[in-house]
């Protein structure tokens, strides 16, 4: 834990600049949070691996002052998995977006979270594909309109939330990029947290998601995240059930994580005790 | 009664497995599928008593994923698998070419395309080792015969993919990868073995992990170390960032190539049997050399002049050397369980390709020296 002054200079590689995110994009709000996160938890820089897969979000790897390895579509958490077994003192991160993180990735995201690898992933949910241009995602929801839903998405979403809980995960969270203090408070948890760590952050793409779908600039976005969501258990959902809740779901501090566990394996092994 | 230890009956397959422990592999994942699961069987009860890591993952595409992430941290590592698995496997194999890092990936071949024929032998992915991923590149794919060679080649298996900081595909096949026989494992310091290259650029100093030094190589600094660095599969500059400059793209591309296409000879290893005076050379590879040394034996005692040529390099195709032992053939008969695919390029590495003949057997059962005796002697014009 550090309480010096946060320069955001410190944890960024200026040769990557200008970003290549969109106007009124979300994404630099998570990337802000974790910042901040990553500083007030007074993390060594060089301990830190950030995977990442292919998609808008996924840029934010090489943005960040620490290793980064920007992988293949779908597959961050495999290459993260082969980073912390390998090296287990590592501080893993896995940035993702929700088509490569619950998609392409979305078998390997419910095997990490079962075997409950100390990894924390963080899905940075705008329910589109921004990069390739506005296509919907397993995210998108019924009755959305994208660029391969002319007509309207009639496919069903997953809960990210409930999805990780089921899938294993010993730490599961959500918020929002409007509430920026909320993101980079969960991500401290998250990242301290000895286990599988899922914080799904909804985030805005103004220019595909939210103009495919009357939803409005990118504060009139910002704003629905307030308006759409309550902390877990507040009495508003009394009234309106459909609201969105953040918080954290799941703290499991009791269950064994993957490294430790084949830390026990190998000591089994060395004894010849097959 | 004393027994060397270090004498085994085994399992081809085991064999891949005592070469990449001789070579330092300490990180595997893998997924099963016949016939190259007792590698992963064995490397899960062995890895561990030696303080390494191994991990069954969801698929194929995680092994090779995984394998790569602990190999930026220092690792040796290694899959393996067979046909479905390695087509699973190629888009990240492609990614190991771009972001250059030493992985080896063993494929105990079988009978394709698709699921094909499981648990019988084939050599129908030679092509797809060479061209399998997307883009160009450049590959190297080693192979052999028999456990001693299989030994042999895994540990230099690993020594190229250090040395040129590449995946380096071992092709085994059903029949070599299943055959028990006696392997005799090397001595320490017996074969040489290379160890991860790393960088003496100090703490502080600018670290350009993909600028090639003089020689081509290019020290690497470990994930965790105090130099941070950016990997990734797009074409990219000295520093490991993003570049669509036509000129980095270019200089990247074909330094990926050439470092390896401009060194064949240093990865060139093939055995010859009977070539000083052959007539007739039988190119031939894996379990096939097997029949084809067998029956240049058994024409060579009623005073056939044949020889072989083992090829234990597949990628890059060794074409000097094997025009150079063709050269004096009246007839060459590659021997090979495909439709013919290292015959392709033999006849484009030798002198005379009208003298190039096909061997091969395509229905899952291994190619007998009969097989190629009935064809030797149709080109010898003597008929079956």
């Amino acid at each position: 834990m550090t309480t010096a002054p946060f320069d955001f200079k410190d944890y960024i590689r200026n040769r990557f600049f200008p970003h290549i995110w969109c106007p009124g994009c979300g994404h630099g709000i998570v990337l802000g949070s974790l910042l901040r996160a990553v500083h007030e938890l007074g993390l060594d820089k060089n301990e830190i691996v950030m995977t990442s897969g292919i998609g808008c979000s996924s840029r934010i790897s090489g943005y960040v002052d620490f290793h980064s390895l920007h992988t293949i579509h779908g597959r961050a958490l495999t290459f993260a998995t082969g980073v912390k077994l390998a090296k287990p003192g590592i501080t893993a991160i896995v940035p993702m977006g929700d088509g490569d993180a619950l998609a392409i990735g979305g078998n390997h995201f419910i095997h990490a979270a079962r075997r409950n690898i100390d990894i924390t992933a963080i899905v940075m949910n705008n329910r589109i594909y921004g990069m390739t241009g506005g296509q919907f995602s397993p995210l998108s929801g019924l009755g959305k309109k994208a660029t391969t839903a002319p007509y309207s998405t009639i496919d069903n979403q997953f809960d990210v939330v409930e999805l990780a809980k089921s899938a294993g995960a010993s730490f599961v969270a959500r918020s929002t990029v409007f509430h920026a203090i909320e993101c980079k408070d969960l991500l401290k948890k998250a990242i301290s947290h000895k286990g599988f760590s899922v914080v799904e952050i909804l985030s805005q793409c103004p220019t595909y998601f939210g103009r495919k779908n009357k939803e409005g600039d990118a504060v009139q976005m910002m704003e629905a995240f307030k308006t759409n969501t309550v902390k877990i258990g507040s009495k508003k959902l009394e009234a309106n059930p459909d609201l969105i809740q953040r918080g954290i779901f799941v703290e499991d501090t009791q269950k064994a994580e993957y490294c430790a566990a084949y830390d026990k394996i190998i000591e089994t092994a060395m004894k010849g005790n097959a | 009664m004393t027994q060397k230890d270090n004498i085994r009956f085994v399992q081809g397959n085991e064999a891949c497995v005592e070469g990449a422990l001789y070579a330092g592999l300490n990180f595997f994942a893998g997924y099963p599928i016949t016939p190259s699961t007792e590698i992963a069987e064995h490397l899960s009860e062995r890895l561990p008593r030696e303080g390494g890591k191994f991990i069954q993952m969801e698929d194929e595409i995680a092994s090779m994923g995984a394998i790569l992430g602990a190999s930026l941290t220092g690792k040796k590592v290694m899959t393996a698998t067979s046909g479905p698995g390695f087509s699973l496997k190629q888009e990240a194999l492609g990614y190991a070419c771009m972001a250059e890092i030493p992985c080896v990936i063993a494929n105990v071949q079988r009978g394709g395309p698709s699921t094909g024929n499981p648990t019988h032998v084939s050599q129908g992915d030679v092509n797809q080792a060479r061209w399998g991923t997307h883009g160009d590149h450049a590959i190297i794919a080693l192979t052999a015969s028999n456990n001693q060679d299989v030994f042999k080649i895994t540990v230099e298996a690993f020594n190229l993919a250090e040395t040129y900081r590449t995946p380096v595909i071992v092709l085994l096949d059903e029949v070599v990868g299943h055959m028990r026989e006696k392997l005799t494992i090397a001595d320490p310091d017996e074969i040489p073995v290379v160890s991860r290259m790393r960088t003496s650029v100090p703490k502080g100093v600018d670290y350009h992990p993909y600028l090639p030094r003089e020689d081509g190589r290019l020290p690497m600094s470990d994930f965790g170390a105090e130099h941070r660095y950016n990997v990734t599969g797009l074409f990219h500059d000295m520093w490991g960032f993003p570049s669509n400059n036509p000129k980095v793209v270019s200089e990247l591309l074909r330094h990926l190539v050439d470092k390896i296409e401009n060194n064949v000879d240093s990865m060139t290893y093939y055995k010859e049997y009977w070539l000083d005076d052959a007539d007739y050379v039988l190119v031939s590879y894996g379990s096939s050399a097997r029949s084809a040394i067998h029956i240049a034996k058994n024409r060579r005692a009623r005073g056939v002049k044949i020889g072989v040529l083992e090829l234990q390099t597949l990628w890059p195709f060794p074409s000097d050397m094997v025009r150079e032992k063709c050269a004096n053939a009246k007839a060459v008969l590659v021997v090979e369980m495909n439709m013919g695919q290292i015959v392709t390029q033999v006849k484009s590495a030798v002198d005379n390709p009208d003298n190039v003949f096909l061997a091969n057997r395509i229905d899952g059962q291994l190619i007998s020296p009969t097989d190629i005796k009935t064809i030797l002697r149709m080109i010898q014009g003597k008929g079956v």
